[in-house]
């Protein structure tokens, strides 16, 4: 049973305190809220490596918020609820999404070289990285990215997870920047694996549930991905939703 | 508490990162980001001025660590001091610890008043002489010099950390010390630099089931034995080296139950401890979360005794200090030296102490524009909501730039060191 007992955060709280507020203040949905408080999240662990070392203490707490959210979003269901939503919005949109989850492996592939994204991620909202990139991606490519990504680099790095983020404290490949980037893309662009590393992968869970959100224009590869693949897609939908 | 008189040593290029009275407060060690030490020294009580309280000087300043690069990682180490601790007098020369990232370092401070002159083998300069030309043997001298004040590394403990290094402490037998990192603490003989025993180690297995680190961690003040860790959860663990080689399993272990009326996705960060200080007394500890400060009692395990509030004003306000890593903030805390007080900053170049005798408490302002030097400090006050009185600040004018993280106290007297960004101020009691 979901627990309604969690406090909201800001502009609720404010409201609570009663007395003459300074006019009205347009409260946004619990649900927004918590939904944009995910993607900060996720963005402050993407940031988290630069030349020096990340805070180890800062990326376990911001993970674990993630964890949190990402378990309460899937014991009401919100896992589900995104897609109707989503209809109305231009594919170009969730066309920049995807190029942004899809990075490394289109960089191996050499489809589309998204330069200096990594350096270029400014801590503000998603939808600001979103427009930067929109102007970036060719027509109508979200069926052949799709066919593009190759389903063993989906499946391999479904596979890391937040342990990337502290692996690499660890055991790093000695080499140039760029190399050090590129190498943190896959776990850090991959919003699915960020999400889905968190619960434990053999759970089927919130993979099962996603798959009839799969776009019906875009045929997954193989029938072993198509669960991953409807989720990313979701995960998109999600992403692009805010 | 009137605190009357402020000197000011600003305005250093860098950012203060740790201040630390030695143990009989006539030295005081201030470490910053760009890996140096400061060390200033009481003026000794003059019969001529017998009104003018001994006021801190510069004693010794040093470069202890420099920025390195770790070529397995491609990562920079910071050179930022992260601690200082002294180790007790035993003779003439001062000896502290200081740590950055990965690597910690003992350093001798010591005077030099005196220079040996008249060398048979070498001239004034140094310059041997040719031994030819020497006709007459002489003995050396000790004729004075201007006094100087020396620092020399006399070891280094590098190689023992994976993480960063958060905490060192001392260990009562003088004889040995721990450093922490975010999941191990180590165990050092000062005599020993290439090897330590790792007393504590949290990392999982799997990285991937990481969920908790090491925060901060301190010996007893008088058990050798003894020592705690707090972490990123908002526990405190006791372990008693006796009982086992690898300390992992605790002998006590503090918590208190979430307030279920409070939770919000903000609870862990907020409850996650960022200092943990002994009594002098060594019966409690003190802990600094987000918003407050607790002090436990070793015999009771389920609750502090004491909660103070430092900001509560900041309550509703979490998302937007999550949003600006405000709420990521490590302030630490510190016991007077009857434990009668404690101390602890906030935002706003404010600090706020704690009578846990009379329950009083007080906000103050460290910052040039708002005292003059010599004058009683005034106290402050936010105002959270409603009518804002002529003196109050509003919650909402709050500089979080302009932060207290680190702060000093004597250890018998009422001086304080505040660290304010790249100033140091010290407050003393007024004189009646």
């Amino acid at each position: 049973m979901f627990a309604r007992g969690l406090k909201r955060k800001c502009a609720d709280h404010e409201e609570d305190m009663g007395g003459a507020l300074a006019g009205f203040k347009a409260v946004p949905s619990y649900s927004l809220q918590r939904q944009s408080l995910l993607d900060m999240s996720l963005v402050k662990l993407q940031l988290c490596h630069m030349l020096v070392e990340p805070n180890l203490c800062r990326s376990v707490l911001i993970a674990n918020t993630v964890r949190q959210i990402q378990e309460e979003m899937t014991q009401d269901g919100t896992w589900r609820m995104a897609a109707p939503q989503s209809t109305g919005r231009a594919p170009l949109d969730r066309l920049v999404s995807t190029e942004i989850l899809c990075r490394s492996t289109r960089e191996q592939d050499g489809v589309c070289p998204a330069s200096g994204m990594g350096d270029g991620l400014a801590l503000g909202p998603v939808s600001e990285f979103s427009t930067v990139t929109s102007a970036q991606t060719p027509g109508n490519p979200q069926n052949s990215v799709w066919e593009m990504d190759s389903p063993r680099e989906n499946r391999g790095s479904f596979q890391k997870s937040l342990d990337q983020i502290f692996e690499t404290l660890e055991t790093r490949n000695p080499g140039s920047t760029d190399e050090l980037f590129s190498d943190m893309d896959s776990s850090y662009y991959d919003l699915d694996t960020v999400l889905t590393g968190v619960v434990s992968r053999a759970e089927p869970g919130p993979c099962d549930g996603l798959q009839g959100l799969a776009p019906a224009a875009t045929p997954p590869p193989s029938s072993s991905c198509k669960s991953d693949l409807g989720e990313l897609d979701h995960v998109v939908e999600i992403l692009v939703e805010t | 508490m009137n605190y009357p008189d402020e000197s000011t040593y600003g305005n250093k290029a860098d950012i203060i990162s740790t201040v630390e009275f030695n143990h009989t407060g006539e030295l005081l060690a201030t470490g910053d980001k760009g890996g140096r030490v400061v060390i200033f020294q009481r003026e000794q009580e003059s019969k001529n001025q017998v009104h003018r309280r001994g006021e801190y000087n510069v004693y010794s300043t040093f470069q202890s660590h420099e920025p390195e690069f770790d070529y397995l990682k491609s990562l920079e180490i910071e050179e930022k001091i992260n601690k200082i601790r002294w180790l007790p007098q035993q003779n003439a020369a001062y000896f502290l610890l200081s740590t950055n990232d990965k690597t910690v370092k003992l350093w001798k401070v010591s005077e030099r008043d005196k220079r040996p002159e008249g060398y048979n083998l070498k001239d004034e300069e140094g310059r041997l002489r040719d031994p030819a030309t020497i006709t007459t043997l002489r003995v050396p001298v000790l004729r004075p010099m201007d006094l100087m004040v020396e620092a020399t590394p006399r070891r280094v403990f590098a190689n023992a950390h994976t993480y960063h290094i958060n905490s060192i402490s001392v260990n009562s037998d003088y004889e040995t010390y721990m450093s922490a990192d975010d999941l191990r603490i180590n165990l050092w003989n000062f005599e020993i630099t290439n090897q330590s025993f790792n007393i504590v180690d949290i990392k999982p297995a799997n990285m991937e089931e990481l969920t908790e680190v090491i925060t901060a961690a301190e010996f007893h003040p008088h058990h050798c034995n003894t020592f705690v860790y707090s972490s990123s959860k908002g526990t405190i663990r006791l372990c008693d080296m006796r009982a086992s080689a690898l300390c992992d399993r605790h002998t006590k272990f503090f918590e208190e139950p979430e307030d279920p009326s409070n939770r919000s996705f903000f609870s862990e960060i907020i409850s996650s401890i960022s200092d943990v200080k002994f009594s002098h007394s060594g019966r409690y500890i003190m802990t600094r979360d987000y918003l407050t400060v607790k002090v436990w009692d070793l015999n009771m395990e389920n609750r502090p005794i004491e909660t103070y509030q430092v900001h509560d004003y900041l309550r509703s306000k979490l998302c937007s200090l999550y949003e600006n890593d405000c709420i990521f903030d490590k302030f630490e805390c510190v016991w007077n030296g009857s434990d009668s007080v404690i101390m602890t900053g906030s935002y706003n170049n404010f600090f706020r102490m704690f009578d846990r005798n009379t329950k009083r408490d007080v906000t103050l302002e460290a910052s040039r524009e708002n005292s003059k030097p010599r004058a009683i400090l005034k106290p402050r006050k936010v105002c959270v909501g409603g009518k804002r009185r002529k003196d109050e600040i509003s919650v909402d004018s709050l500089d979080f730039s302009k932060k207290i993280l680190h702060t000093a106290w004597h250890p018998s007297e009422n001086i304080i060191a505040v660290a304010a960004t790249n100033n140091l101020y010290i407050f003393q009691d007024k004189v009646n």
